[in-house]
């Protein structure tokens, strides 16, 4: 009789009535083949995994880390309540030690929503993982978090909630930028002024596999946790990195998933992208619940896996190898790069322009944050889209200084666009204003 | 007329109704050894002088497969499994001869990689030098399509006297549950059928004439003679007889629990609009994970004769039992004896209860009456709190649509039934504590029998249609169908739908008033690239549990 190691709680909720739309690769459809896997499997009835209802978030929850224009309605679905819920579902059943490790296979993904949502972005409205986070933070008294995202698309949404977060160290490893979806993660992208350092990407080459995949967890993510020492590790669990999979050009294999998830050892999981349905999700969702659990997953393996033929060359190795020294110098630089690449200025700005390719919104940000050595500082961002919304928000992080609060209450008194917002997470207080 | 008979652990009780008013009546003690003699012992005492031929059915509910697994007294068998990717199948191992053969599907049911003949016709010559005769074949996704197992079927036929299939137990997705339940029905299958060809000369020696049914763990029944095919439907039917025969007690219009309080254990029920609550998921025995559907019910050591004492300052009471009251000759303090102390119970020696209960209030350093008013709340609200548990744990049940998270029925108890003994002295404490009006029900028995005699016939379909496969399979009925590319899911619950007659007919349903559930009705768009390649459809439907209304 199998009996789990780690006692694992799953959250599965595949939502079998909500699509994006009908062809969408976020549909009813993703998730049926891995719930006939693990239920065919027996996973759910092994002695120590146990599956929990999701719960639904409130407003306030997804409050903490968005501003939803013109308000949280309009840019959600009841499903969305429901798959951040389940997030947070893991997340409670975690923080009160009734499970060792937990894993949220929920869908929709939250990955790629920022702090500000006017709509969808890479199939994604809110943002699950930090939602899931602030509650951690806000309920629970977690400090110091880490998420690792080998989603294989670049985790560009979480890396903008958390950019001036020293707190939370944001690792995200991908296909390379420049060969996919958002286009962004260089190693270049460093975090915000006050938490330079603790954003870091990791692109890899297209056809990356196994070998190379599993080299840069141990040789560049690993010693950068075991430096960080983190209160909980939180791995944004895509399974888009498959070779099988139809959006993206990596080679990795379920048994790379579940040796990944093995080695990483995260507490929590939270399924993000994946939309190989048939071929890749129900042998990657069954290789990582059992590693998990710590129970032996070396007969799962896809149908058709040859692994000597998704090997990557020589070449690659040696690219991945540069981009992971790359990686651990910068993060052994941190406390000097500050000054390096933003200087001293009392309060820093920034423009940019993004993209919302689900819901095909263009948006316009301009943002100011405060030079704080205490707290993530505070943050104000005025927005606009082309739906014609101007926003203000303004956010003091959950561990604020007082300085930097006054800040934002100062701007928040002065704000005057269409919508402002007051987040403050350390107080758990959420205000708006209209002009 | 109907006749109910349930053969429990320490008595059987039988039934004679007219109507559903009870004629007649047995208690009889079981013989353990021989539980054919018990039914036989108790069927002549309600047919005496009766014209037999006025009998339209009989329900029996047994311990036999029950007791067969537990005391490990069943038949050697062969377990061939194949699986493909997935779990090492070495985890699953049962049987007295166990081994993963060549073959694989996938979760849609497509072939992986073929059977392998010759290692098949070895591996029986291996298994018949055991002399094993009772062979299970399971395939993982095996609901998914039968093939597999009907090839090994046919080429192992010659070397076994019977053969056991997992599709046939269960259209459900569950590889170690399908395993462990073909190997029970394989495993049970010989003891079975000696006692099933002994009752059924008896009922014909006496002239029986009308059907004879064996009563199921989800509270309905099956024929005879259907029985003998898959014997492990019948564990743990005294429990469903128990439930079956609170239905009357109960009202229609809300939800209700039942609690069925005796010396050791409290077993609870749950009734949604008098409709008893199903575990779709399969039972346990003996640890062992089947796929036997079964009322949903939870047992918690606390009953009467629960050990009560004091440890560092706290009163503590159960789970186990170390015998009876002191009050009725026992060694230890229960809840029975607070229960006498407090002039409840009018049984029993009073002095010993006194004693018992004084021992446990010197120690607490309060007062007799106090301290047996304490055991007696405290035991109450043990029981109290497990029926609120498993009222969560039953509305917490994961579901899979944002229609069942947001709208799916929710259970909200207005009434709780008692039976058993102390009945009465729980109710008003129950009462007081749940704030849920709580009846006891008394005269209950022969209850149990009289649920076995009305319990109706129930059976579920579960189809699985894959236009782009262009097949449709109801793996448990051993319907297969070739179907067109436009078939819907209209068409699908259609066909489900008169599989399930079908089947009821079968199973000496009431055509007339059949209630039908559907579990599963889901259609999905299987889109490759941007198309449709077809349709993915899961019905699953199920006759409701009930009473027969004659």
């Amino acid at each position: 009789m199998l009996k789990a190691k780690n006692k694992t709680g799953l959250v599965f909720f595949p939502a079998f009535d909500w699509a994006i739309d009908p062809t969408h690769p976020e549909r009813e459809e993703r998730l049926l083949y891995t719930k006939d896997q693990v239920f065919e499997e027996g996973l759910m009835d092994i002695e120590g995994i146990k599956e929990f209802k999701p719960l639904q978030v409130t407003k306030n929850e997804i409050n903490r880390a968005h501003f939803c224009v013109p308000d949280i309605e309009t840019v959600t679905t009841s499903s969305h309540f429901i798959s951040a819920g389940g997030a947070k579902a893991i997340a409670e059943k975690f923080a009160k030690k009734e499970i060792d490790k937990g894993f949220a296979l929920v869908r929709p993904p939250g990955h790629h929503a920022m702090r500000v949502v006017h709509g969808g972005r890479g199939f994604c409205n809110i943002n699950i993982e930090a939602i899931m986070i602030e509650y951690l933070r806000k309920e629970h008294g977690y400090k110091k978090i880490a998420i690792v995202d080998t989603d294989c698309h670049h985790g560009d949404g979480t890396q903008d909630v958390y950019w001036h977060d020293p707190d939370v160290l944001f690792i995200s490893l991908h296909q390379d930028g420049r060969t996919l979806y958002p286009g962004s993660g260089f190693t270049e992208e460093l975090g915000g002024p006050n938490a330079c350092g603790y954003t870091l990407n990791i692109p890899l080459p297209p056809n990356t596999s196994d070998e190379g995949y599993l080299y840069t967890i141990e040789n560049c993510v690993l010693p950068i946790l075991s430096d960080f020492k983190p209160d909980i590790i939180i791995n944004s669990a895509g399974q888009d990195n498959h070779y099988t999979d139809p959006i993206t050009n990596m080679n990795f294999t379920a048994q790379g998933y579940a040796k990944l998830t093995t080695l990483l050892n995260p507490d929590i999981a939270v399924l993000e992208g994946g939309y190989s349905i048939e071929a890749a999700l129900p042998y990657v969702n069954a290789g990582i619940i059992l590693a998990m659990a710590g129970l032996d997953y070396s007969k799962v393996k896809e149908p058709d896996c040859n692994p000597a033929s998704l090997k990557e060359s020589p070449e690659t190795m040696t690219y991945i190898k540069n981009v992971c020294d790359k990686v651990l110098a910068l993060w052994d630089s941190k406390n000097d790069l500050k000054k390096r690449v933003y200087g001293d200025d009392l309060i820093f700005k920034r423009s940019r322009n993004i993209m919302y390719d689900t819901d095909g919104i263009f948006e316009r940000q301009f943002e100011h944050v405060t030079n704080c050595d205490k707290c993530g500082g505070a943050l104000k961002i005025d927005s606009e889209s082309d739906r014609g919304w101007k926003i203000t928000g303004i956010h003091a992080p959950a561990n604020v200084c007082e300085k930097c609060l006054d800040q934002a209450e100062k701007w928040y008194k002065n704000a005057a666009s269409e919508i402002n917002y007051f987040h403050d997470n350390k107080n758990d207080r959420f205000e708006r204003k209209k002009r | 007329m109907i006749i109910g008979i349930d053969v429990g652990g320490t008595h059987t009780d039988g039934v004679l109704l007219s109507g559903d008013k009870i004629e007649k009546s047995v208690k009889i003690p079981t013989k353990k050894d021989n539980l054919y003699q018990s039914v036989i012992e108790a069927l002549d005492s309600l047919i005496e002088n009766q014209d037999v031929s006025k009998i339209k059915r009989t329900v029996l509910s047994t311990t036999l497969t029950t007791n067969a697994v537990v005391q490990k007294k069943t038949s050697p068998v062969a377990v061939l499994v194949s699986a493909g990717p997935g779990i090492d199948p070495k985890y699953y191992e049962t049987g007295d001869f166990y081994k993963v053969v060549t073959g694989a599907l996938d979760h849609r049911g497509r072939e992986l990689v073929k059977i392998d003949e010759p290692e098949l016709r070895k591996t029986a010559e291996d298994i018949k030098e055991k002399g094993i005769q009772n062979l299970a074949l399971i395939s993982k996704f095996s609901p998914r399509n039968p093939i597999h197992e009907n090839q090994k079927e046919k080429i192992l036929s010659p070397y076994f006297k019977n053969i056991f299939k997992g599709h046939n137990v269960s259209g459900h997705l569950n590889f170690p549950g399908r395993i462990n339940t073909t190997w029970l029905n394989a495993a049970v299958r010989d003891s079975y059928e000696d006692f099933f060809s002994s009752v059924s000369k008896s009922f014909e020696k006496r002239g029986i004439k009308s059907p004879v049914h064996i009563l199921k763990a989800d509270g309905g029944t099956m024929p005879l003679t259907e029985s003998v095919t898959f014997p492990a439907q019948t564990i743990f039917s005294g429990p469903a007889a128990s439930v079956m025969g609170a239905i009357p007690e109960s009202k229609k219009d809300i939800d209700s629990i039942i609690l069925d309080i005796g010396g050791t254990t409290t077993d609870i029920a749950v009734l949604a609009k008098g409709v008893p609550v199903i575990s779709q998921n399969g039972i346990k025995i003996e640890n062992l994970k089947t796929l036997i559907r079964a009322i949903e019910t939870k047992s918690i050591g606390a009953g009467g004769d629960s050990y009560v004492r004091v440890e560092n300052q706290n009163l503590l009471i159960g789970p186990e039992r170390k015998g009876p009251a002191m009050a009725f000759g026992g060694d230890f303090p229960t809840p029975a004896d607070a229960f006498v102390f407090l002039g409840e119970i009018n049984e029993g020696d009073f002095e010993k209860a006194k004693k018992a209960i004084t021992s446990i209030a010197q120690e607490l350093k309060i007062s007799p009456e106090d301290a047996a008013e304490q055991i007696a709340q405290k035991a109450s609200q043990n029981i109290v709190n497990a029926f609120n548990e498993m009222i969560l744990e039953i509305n917490n049940k994961p579901v899979y649509t944002l229609h069942d998270f947001l709208d799916g029925y929710v259970l909200n108890p207005k009434e709780i039934l008692v039976l058993g003994a102390p009945a009465k002295v729980f109710a008003k404490r129950i009462e007081k504590i749940s704030k849920i009006k709580t009846i006891p029900v008394t005269n209950f028995s022969i209850a149990n029998a009289k649920g076995a005699a009305m319990a109706k016939p129930t059976c579920t379909v579960t189809l699985f249609a894959d236009t782009a496969q262009k097949k449709a399979y109801a793996v448990s009925e051993n319907y297969e169908e070739s179907i067109p590319s436009n078939y819907t899911r209209e068409d699908a619950f259609a066909k489900t739908k008169s599989l399930l007659y079908a089947k009821a007919e079968k199973m000496g349903a009431d055509m007339k008033n059949l209630e039908i559930d559907t579990i599963e009705d889901m259609s999905f768009n299987m889109i490759r690239g941007y198309r449709s390649s077809g349709k993915n459809i899961r019905i699953s439907l199920q006759i409701r549990p009930g009473l027969v209304s004659e």
